[in-house]
């Protein structure tokens, strides 16, 4: 139970207080990039999460059966690097060979993912926080998750925006980050949430 | 010593990774079909969807499936078409050349507006408020949702309707779709007359609201001498199938709503046009 509960903070805390997008700032580009549509920010999020539980049940057992056994800690980044970007290489060849409409769905994204820094901070923050195995997986399902309502709820956002009249000088990328910023702050509102509702 | 190790360590990791892809390349590769690719090559790449299909990309596998006819694509004309047949081995019949027509001579000075319109600069937007801000809720209002979906730049707004530049058109078809009026329509690009009016008002009605207005006189059914015009809704309608392009019924016209236009007509003016704000 304890386990369980446990569990259940690190996706909820994942998902809305430390959402990667909106709270810790990573994976900026796609999250402007991609949010244009909704079906496109939707294909995207899914993709994310995809690579993010990949390259976490690849990068954890690395971290401690090999670097650390062998003392590399310090070569964590260039190691998750390569190790990410060549599974996501493999990811698409995979797809795009057993599952073409999937890949047709995805395909797009997946080499924007290939040096996502999402992705990789996923990996690093989950050694960092000190998960085991499982926690790691969960944390990084909460994140994918995170990412994609961030991708979804902002591209409901540039939608309205691309509506309505915005004054020239704000026109474009400007509304964009201004808009990007009061959806983070919204999310600060989410902090100690989660703890509050196990205590 | 530690630097040996850590060298070792990442460079066995990546070599086994390039291994691996290297490895699964081999064997789960795809090999891309080379009759896409060369056909894909003949195609112009403007992505407009006159074909049906989502892009060049999507008519590029359709065509070399079989599943397309190779003459669908508009832009790339007669020498794609045979571009393609030439490629496939396979007869091809020419495409028909169209372009796209803007029904309406209602500029400011013919027509006058019963509203004034605020909202969104989009036709779509306006035409949802009670039919439009003109008096005539027939015409263009010249708001430019054609131009703003145009691929190829080629219309622009003058005088509050719009004009395309035939020389630019591709005959995509876009601008008749989108048209919320549906004052655009695709003609074919040897034609020489055209109804310059959408108004399926009454005469007097129509009059009122547009100087330049279609009154469905029948002047022009009676003046033609190929039976190629029919007047249904009170509007004008040439049958291009039969016309010959005398301009017999442009000159009996009473409201001048028949013109006889010679294609590509704006290719000069065009670069004074300046869209309205």
């Amino acid at each position: 139970m304890e386990v369980f509960k446990t569990l259940i903070i690190i996706l909820l805390s994942s998902v809305l207080v430390n959402n990667y997008v909106l709270s810790r700032f990573l994976g900026i580009c796609p999250f402007l990039g991609v949010s244009k549509k909704l079906n496109q920010a939707v294909g995207m999020g899914i993709s994310v999460t995809a690579v993010m539980l990949l390259a976490t049940a690849v990068t954890w057992p690395i971290q401690y059966l090999l670097l650390d056994k062998l003392g590399l800690g310090y070569m964590q980044n260039i190691i998750f690097i390569l190790v990410i970007a060549s599974l996501v290489q493999i990811l698409e060849l995979i797809l795009k060979r057993f599952s073409p409409a999937l890949h047709k769905g995805l395909g797009v994204y997946l080499p924007l993912i290939t040096t996502n820094c999402a992705v990789l901070g996923v990996a690093i923050n989950n050694i960092n926080d000190g998960y085991n195995f499982l926690e790691s997986m969960v944390s990084s399902l909460g994140c994918g998750l995170g990412f994609l309502l961030a991708m979804v709820l902002f591209s409901g956002l540039r939608s309205r925006i691309d509506e309505s009249r915005v004054p020239a000088p704000f026109r474009g990328l400007a509304v964009t980050l201004i808009a990007a910023s009061f959806i983070s702050l919204a999310f600060m509102g989410f902090a100690g949430v989660v703890d509050a509702l196990f205590a | 010593m530690d630097i040996l190790i850590a060298f070792l360590v990442v460079g066995v990791i990546g070599l086994l990774a390039g291994l691996l892809i290297a490895v699964m390349s081999r064997f789960f590769g795809v090999e891309e079909d080379q009759t896409v690719k060369a056909v894909r090559a003949c195609l112009p790449g403007v992505n407009c969807g006159a074909c049906g299909y989502k892009g060049c990309d999507d008519y590029a596998v359709a065509v070399a499936e079989g599943k397309a006819k190779p003459n669908l694509c508009v832009p790339g004309a007669e020498s794609t078409a045979e571009e393609l047949g030439a490629l496939l081995g396979i007869e091809v019949e020419p495409p028909k050349d169209v372009v796209a027509f803007v029904h309406c001579n209602g500029n400011c000075e013919a027509t006058a507006t019963k509203t004034d319109y605020v909202g969104v600069t989009s036709c779509k937007a306006a035409a949802m408020l009670y039919g439009g801000p003109e008096t005539c809720s027939y015409g263009c209002m010249g708001l430019g949702d054609c131009a703003a979906a145009c691929p190829a730049n080629a219309i622009c707004m003058k005088d509050g309707i719009a004009h395309v530049d035939t020389s630019r058109c591709l005959g995509c078809g876009l601008c008749e779709s989108i048209c919320p009026k549906k004052v655009i329509s695709m003609v074919p690009q040897e034609t020489v007359v055209v109804v310059m009016c959408n108004s399926k008002d009454k005469g007097a009605d129509a009059r009122k609201a547009c100087k330049n207005a279609c009154i469905g006189c029948m002047k022009c059914v009676k003046t033609c001498p190929h039976e190629a015009i029919t007047v249904t809704n009170n509007l004008a309608k040439i049958d291009y199938t039969k016309c010959v392009g005398c301009g017999a019924c442009a000159a009996s016209c009473p409201t001048g709503s028949l013109k006889q236009v010679f294609f590509p007509d704006l290719s000069e003016e065009y670069e004074d046009f300046k869209v309205e704000e």
